[in-house]
């Protein structure tokens, strides 16, 4: 009896295993919000420097379209204005999804609804590598034929919003397509059973009950389209003509946040006013993507909920 | 198991008016043949059960007879209904399942409002009419013994209902296209006592108006609620006749093992 008191009372091998997977998960854990927070920090703390320490107003930088971080103006203030570049920014994103997302569909109710077993064959691994490409691939691609024939078309440079918004679809397609694959595939197969069996044809069943039930995830999809069209620098930048410009047109040379970044980050010195006001436009995006995920996370629990 | 001869089999003549017949019907699923050579006709205002172990091909026969096996597997053979082989590549399917409803094992409303879910396929159909919608709800869901329930709540969310209710609604679902079979594969399985019973009551009312096909694994719910039985075996046939004869003086050694539960 004493052997199994002894037991009781004792850690073994088990509970020392236990303790030590604890301990390296927590670590890791801690890791990571540690890395997090400081990213937060430090895109903050230089972001919010532009008006802390330079003293331009907020409202100059969201409301004014002339930027031109090093030169002075006639009254002696800096030139930070960032409306175009958000402008452009949204909208590029906006566009993009909008023309991905019939195309996403259309392409994600072919692979679970009307060939689920051709269609997911060949399209899969089509759409895995639209992935895996890089996206400077996609920017000059962009460059070489999207612009061109832009050009051709309206005249001007051929760089600008439209350019940007074709290569962009074509970047957020396969994400927005997978995650709709997703969101179709979870749905349970007896939605369209009881749909079927009372009658309505293919067509009604996909349009009046999976693509209802699915309504919450599809939106996630298209947004979850969006941070990445937003966040997209590289492809974009090649294409977009890179004049801190409002745009009066879809085929107008203007630039984007993070076209921008790109473009200057390495023309500017650390803790100079154009370089406070580069991190300015960084703090922007980030802020902007985390307003994307709380969306999804919004949107996620209302699906649960209904 | 004990083996059986599975190609003798002992099926009668109903009597009275036939709603449904099979002939020499096969089912595949790819190479593998689920059906053989079922032949059998249900009789009109009816209740027939189809009985058998897990694999038998039940519910596959059940799910052939609306053409739910269109694209799953391949069936050949005649299925007749209103003198029309039913189960024809030039045959309006559409239309078909909306003359022989189907109810599943797990309640399976759309979430919709109870309203939305009864007049679903009403609008498939391009019926819009406020006072024929209304009309069709209210006479479905009195039919499937629903109506005192949720007269009130017609326009909430069906997924608020309890399992048995969701399974009733899912009844009149299916009776609001007005259809003259009703088939239901194993409908009362995912189900407390409680709602099986109501279940039962309601479908042994529905029997004057409807001829209806059921599934089941419950044997004393085939007993209790058919006159006529179908015992499968392996994807055959092997007996069919009125329930009290299945139950109590069979003709083949496979459903007399079976119903008394000597079946490996």
């Amino acid at each position: 009896m004493t052997s199994i008191k002894q037991e009781l009372r004792h850690a073994s091998k088990a509970t020392r295993e236990d303790v030590f997977g604890k301990v390296i998960t927590y670590c890791c854990v801690a890791v990571i919000a540690v890395l997090v927070i400081s990213i937060l920090y430090f895109i903050a703390s230089r972001g919010i420097a532009t008006f802390t320490v330079n003293h331009v107003s907020l409202w100059s930088f969201i409301s004014q379209t002339s930027w031109n971080p090093g030169l002075l103006d006639a009254h002696g203030q800096p030139q930070i204005g960032a409306l175009a570049m958000m402008v452009t920014s949204f909208t590029v994103t906006i566009l993009a999804a909008i023309i991905a997302t019939p195309f996403a569909l259309a392409v994600a109710l072919y692979m679970t609804e009307i060939a689920p077993n051709r269609g997911a064959r060949i399209l899969q691994p089509v759409i895995e590598l639209l992935v895996g490409i890089p996206s400077v691939v996609y920017g000059f691609i962009g460059l070489t034929v999207v612009v061109p024939y832009i050009r051709h078309l309206f005249g001007g440079t051929g760089m600008g919003i439209l350019a940007g918004t074709l290569v962009l679809f074509v970047m957020i397609l396969p994400t927005v397509t997978t995650l709709s694959v997703d969101a179709l595939n979870a749905l349970p197969g007896y939605l369209r059973d009881a749909s079927l069996a009372l009658g309505a044809t293919r067509w009604q069943t996909i349009h009046k009950v999976l693509l209802r039930a699915a309504t919450p995830r599809l939106l996630t999809a298209v947004i979850f389209g969006m941070a990445r069209a937003f966040g997209e620098a590289l492809a974009v930048q090649m294409v977009i003509g890179n004049a801190v410009l409002m745009p009066h047109g879809l085929v107008t040379p203007t630039a984007t946040l993070t076209s921008q970044l790109t473009t200057q980050i390495g023309n500017t010195v650390m803790g100079t006013l154009p370089n406070n006001a580069l991190w300015s436009l960084a703090l922007v995006l980030l802020v902007m993507s985390l307003i994307f995920n709380l969306l999804i996370r919004f949107i996620g629990k209302r699906g649960q909920l209904s | 198991m004990a083996t059986y001869d599975l190609t003798a089999h002992h099926i009668i003549e109903p009597g009275g008016p036939i709603a449904l017949s099979t002939e020499k019907l096969q089912v595949f699923y790819g190479r593998q043949q689920a059906i053989f050579d079922a032949t059998l006709n249900f009789p009109a205002n009816q209740i027939t059960a189809l009985i058998g172990a897990s694999g038998s091909g039940k519910s596959t026969y059940l799910r052939s007879l609306n053409r739910m096996n269109d694209k799953v597997a391949r069936v050949t053979g005649k299925i007749m209904y209103q003198e029309t082989n039913i189960n024809d590549r030039t045959i309006n399917v559409y239309a078909v399942r909306r003359h022989l409803g189907m109810v599943f094992q797990r309640p399976n409303p759309f979430a919709k409002s109870i309203y939305d879910n009864l007049t679903f396929a009403l609008k498939a159909t391009g019926i819009k009419s406020r006072t024929i919608l209304d009309d069709r709800v209210e006479q479905s869901l009195k039919e499937a013994a629903l109506w005192e329930e949720v007269k009130e709540d017609l326009h909430k969310s069906a997924l608020a209902l309890s399992g048995g209710q969701q399974q009733r609604l899912c009844i009149a679902r299916a009776l609001a296209t007005q259809p003259e079979i009703l088939l239901l594969d194993e409908p009362a399985s995912a189900l407390d006592p409680i709602s099986t019973a109501k279940i039962e009551v309601t479908l042994k009312r529905l029997v004057e108006r409807y001829t209806i096909i059921i599934v089941t694994h419950n044997m004393q719910q085939a007993a209790r609620l058919s006159s006529y039985t179908a015992f499968l075996h392996l994807g055959h046939l092997i007996e069919f006749d009125k329930t009290p004869t299945i139950f109590q003086n069979p003709e083949m050694t496979a459903t007399q093992d079976y119903i008394t539960g000597n079946f490996g």
